[in-house]
Parts: structure tokens; sequence; C-alpha cells
């Protein structure tokens, strides 16, 4: 075996490093657009699948102009913020912030027979990983009309349920408010919710973590929507 | 000297049965069964390997002589992550779904341990040719093994090959369901086991005398 010098071991190591580094800033660099442009489209995705419209890879950015007609900001007062593009809000990092000063993404989306659904954002932890989705909602501001739900790592045919369309479809027609006031949220109850219930749905047999962590995302995400909804209720 | 002569072959035909990295040597046997629940994920994940294993291969033993021995892990560490994050980026860039199902796997292709075992056995004592051959025949050797679990795994799990369901549905109206067993990890590992079985019944000289 040859023997190297200190000097040759040390002008090698930081050669190679230098080398590396460029090479790796440089392919990142090129190729973040593309990498960009595919979050945009599975975020535009997953937002017109909560309005229950379907959209494949190709077609999500068309469809996604036609169906959201309009987005905006609010506060927790339920006053419209100007100059926050609602597309670009960071949830994680306005979740980290006091509720006053939260921004809330809005996305209102015009259905086929020109009704108007109100998209929010939801976000929160799971039980491995981050555990996110979209909620929407009749123009009563009470009724979810749809949901979308997905995750980073919840455990598959447990917890991971919650991305299945026979577990987002137990939320369509239940309502957030009781007695038009009082906002209860929607309730998701291990060993099941009772037929009659408007704020329950049943929990995933074996993902009760999961279960109960979407079940408070759901809480708190459309907390400060409050006021917001009991505002622009139209019957 | 020939580039396909009947020892670069063998170096290339090996790993598929009588040397296979997953079934005779036991490596790489973690992400074998996180990403096979599914053959999607598992094919891509083969080819990812493979391509880091070529070209780590290749790097490591055209720079064998000059990498200093007492380094030579550390090189061949960061030689082989960059490739990772190269994979990595391109495929967060071109197939942006599957690298959303393979998340954490691809950065563990850095510590799978076929990878780190083929430069330290191989590419650090011969040409880059041969080394090239040698990494891969192993990613293939991998890659077969994974896509033959994660085949099983999608048919009995899921009732479907690469998404599209292929029991019909006249068999789950008979009362026939899918087996949710097949999608835990464990299922792999029992799958894996039966391939070593069966290829062992077949090849006598791999059974370990005792």
């Amino acid at each position: 075996m040859k023997n190297f010098s200190n000097t040759y071991i040390f002008t090698f190591s930081i050669i190679m490093v230098v080398v590396v580094a460029l090479l790796l800033s440089l392919a990142a660099m090129q190729l973040k657009p593309f990498q960009d442009k595919n979050i945009e489209i599975e975020k535009k995705q997953n937002i017109l699948a909560s309005i229950r419209i379907k959209a494949s890879v190709t077609e999500a950015v068309e469809t996604y102009a036609k169906y959201i007609t309009d987005s905006y900001v609010i506060n927790n007062k339920g006053e419209k913020q100007e100059g926050v593009d609602a597309f670009t809000v960071d949830l994680k990092a306005e979740l980290g912030k006091p509720a006053s000063e939260r921004m809330l993404p809005v996305f209102v989306g015009t259905l086929d027979d020109q009704t108007k659904v109100y998209v929010m954002p939801l976000r929160g932890k799971g039980l491995w990983g981050p555990i996110w989705g979209y909620i929407s909602l009749q123009p009563d501001m009470n009724t979810v009309y749809g949901t979308v739900f997905d995750h980073q790592g919840e455990t598959p045919g447990l917890g991971a349920e919650i991305t299945t369309d026979w577990f987002q479809k137990l939320f369509f027609g239940k309502t957030i408010f009781k007695d038009s006031t009082e906002f209860v949220s929607i309730k998701v109850l291990k060993g099941g919710a009772k037929k009659d219930d408007a704020h329950a749905v049943d929990a995933i047999s074996g993902g009760t973590i999961t279960s109960k962590s979407l079940e408070a995302m759901l809480d708190s995400c459309l907390i400060p929507y409050k006021t917001y909804f009991i505002q622009n209720r139209q019957k | 000297m020939s580039l396909f002569n009947s020892k670069n072959f063998k170096l290339l035909a090996n790993p598929l049965n009588l040397d296979n990295p997953v079934t005779v040597q036991i490596l790489g046997i973690c992400s074998a069964l996180a990403v096979t629940t599914k053959l999607k994920p598992a094919i891509v994940m083969g080819l990812s390997v493979i391509v880091v294993t070529a070209f780590s291969n290749l790097v490591i033993s055209a720079m064998r002589n000059s990498i200093p021995p007492r380094i030579r892990i550390i090189v061949q560490l960061v030689v082989v992550a960059s490739m990772v994050i190269l994979v990595d980026q391109l495929l967060r860039a071109f197939v942006y779904d599957v690298s959303k199902q393979l998340s954490v796997y691809v950065g563990l292709i850095i510590t799978n341990c076929i990878i780190m075992g083929r430069l330290e056995a191989f590419a650090m004592g011969n040409k880059p040719w041969p080394s090239f051959m040698d990494g891969i025949g192993n990613g293939i050797g991998y890659a077969v093994i994974l896509v033959v679990v994660g085949l099983i795994r999608e048919i009995f799990g899921s009732g479907s090959i690469l998404g599209y369901t292929i029991i019909p549905q006249a068999f789950y109206d008979a009362g026939y369901i899918n087996n949710g067993m097949m999608i835990m990890p464990t299922m792999a590992l029992i799958l894996v086991g039966v391939i070593i079985w069966i290829q062992r019944s077949f090849n006598k000289e791999l059974i370990e005398k005792g």
C-alpha cells in the first residue's frame, strides 16, 4: 500500500469537497424550477380534490384556473388582508404565530352549477409526522362539501387510510356549527359515530392516534375562521 | 481485451443468482422491506440503486490509486452521498409522485450496505470497467428481488399491478378480500425468506454445511 503524506491527504480532501459542492449546487439550481412546478401542481390537485374534482398532473393547472375563481387571505376577525397571495402562504409558519397575527387563506371554488364553495387549508401533527389537507364548505359556511387529507409517514393500511376515498366521504354533509353559533368542529370517534350525529365521523380501526390527530387538526385550523364563517353565511 | 469477455460477463451475471446481494449476501434487506408494498416504487428504487452502485463503483475505481487509504471510507461516502443526492434531485424534478412514495428511502441508499460493500470489496482493487460491470450486476441482483417481492405484495395486498386492478370484481363479490398482511413489512421479510428457500433448493452449493 502506498504511503501518502499528510499534505497530500489534506489537499486531496479539500479539492474533493470543493468539486462535490460545486457539482451539487449546480444540479440543485438547475432542477429547482422543475421541482417547484411539481409542488405547485400537487397543491392545485389537492385543492381541487377538496371540492370533489379530480385532475391529472397534466391538466391540473388548467382545471384549477377554471374552478378556483377567487382566493384571499383573512385574519381571525374575518377581515381581508391586502397584498398577500393566498396560494403562497406557508401554513406551517403561520401555525407557529399567535392566532391574532395568523394569515388565513381562503380559496373560493365555483362549481359547474355556479354554486360557490370555500376551501380552507389544514395542517397538524400525525402519529409519525405531519398530516395536512383541505376542507371545503358549502355557502352556508357550515356544511362540509368535500375534504382531502394527506400525510408524510402514517402507518400503511392503518393511519394512512386517511387518504382514501371511503374515509374522506364520511365527512360529506357533516356540519361544524351546533345551533348556528357554537363551533363544535367534527369529531372522529373511536368505536364509530352515531348515525344521526351531524358533527362526528367514524375513526379508523387501528389508526386511533392518527384519527385523533386529524380531529385536533380540524379543530385548531378552523377555529380562527369562526368569525369569518359567521359573518359570511349565505342561506 | 474485449469489454464483454467471459470474465466481465461473470461480474454481471453472478450477482443475479449465485452471489445475489439480497438473498445470498443478505445485504440491503432494510430498504427491500420498506419500498416493496407496490411494484412501482420497487422498480424505481431498483433502478436508482443500479445507477448509484454502477457510477460510484466507476468513480471510486478510477480514483483508486490516488485515494489515500487512511481516508478511503470518507472518500467513498462522499462519492456515494453526492450520487444519491443527484438521483434524489432528479426524481423530485421528473417523477415527483414516485419520489414522494420513496421519501426517505432514497436518502437511505447512502447507507445501503450493498454499495459500500462493493466499493470496498471490488472497486478499490479493480479497473474501472470491471468495477462498473460489477456495480450494474449487483444493482440488478438487488432490483430483481425487489421487483419480485413488490409484484407479489401488490397483487395480493392491493389486487393490482402498477396501480391497475387485475383481480376481477366477481372475486370480491364472491367474498375474496385483499390480504392486509401483505402491506405490512413483515410479509416482505417472509417473502424474501421464501425466495432464499427456493433459490437454495435449486442451488445446492449455497447450502451451508453444518
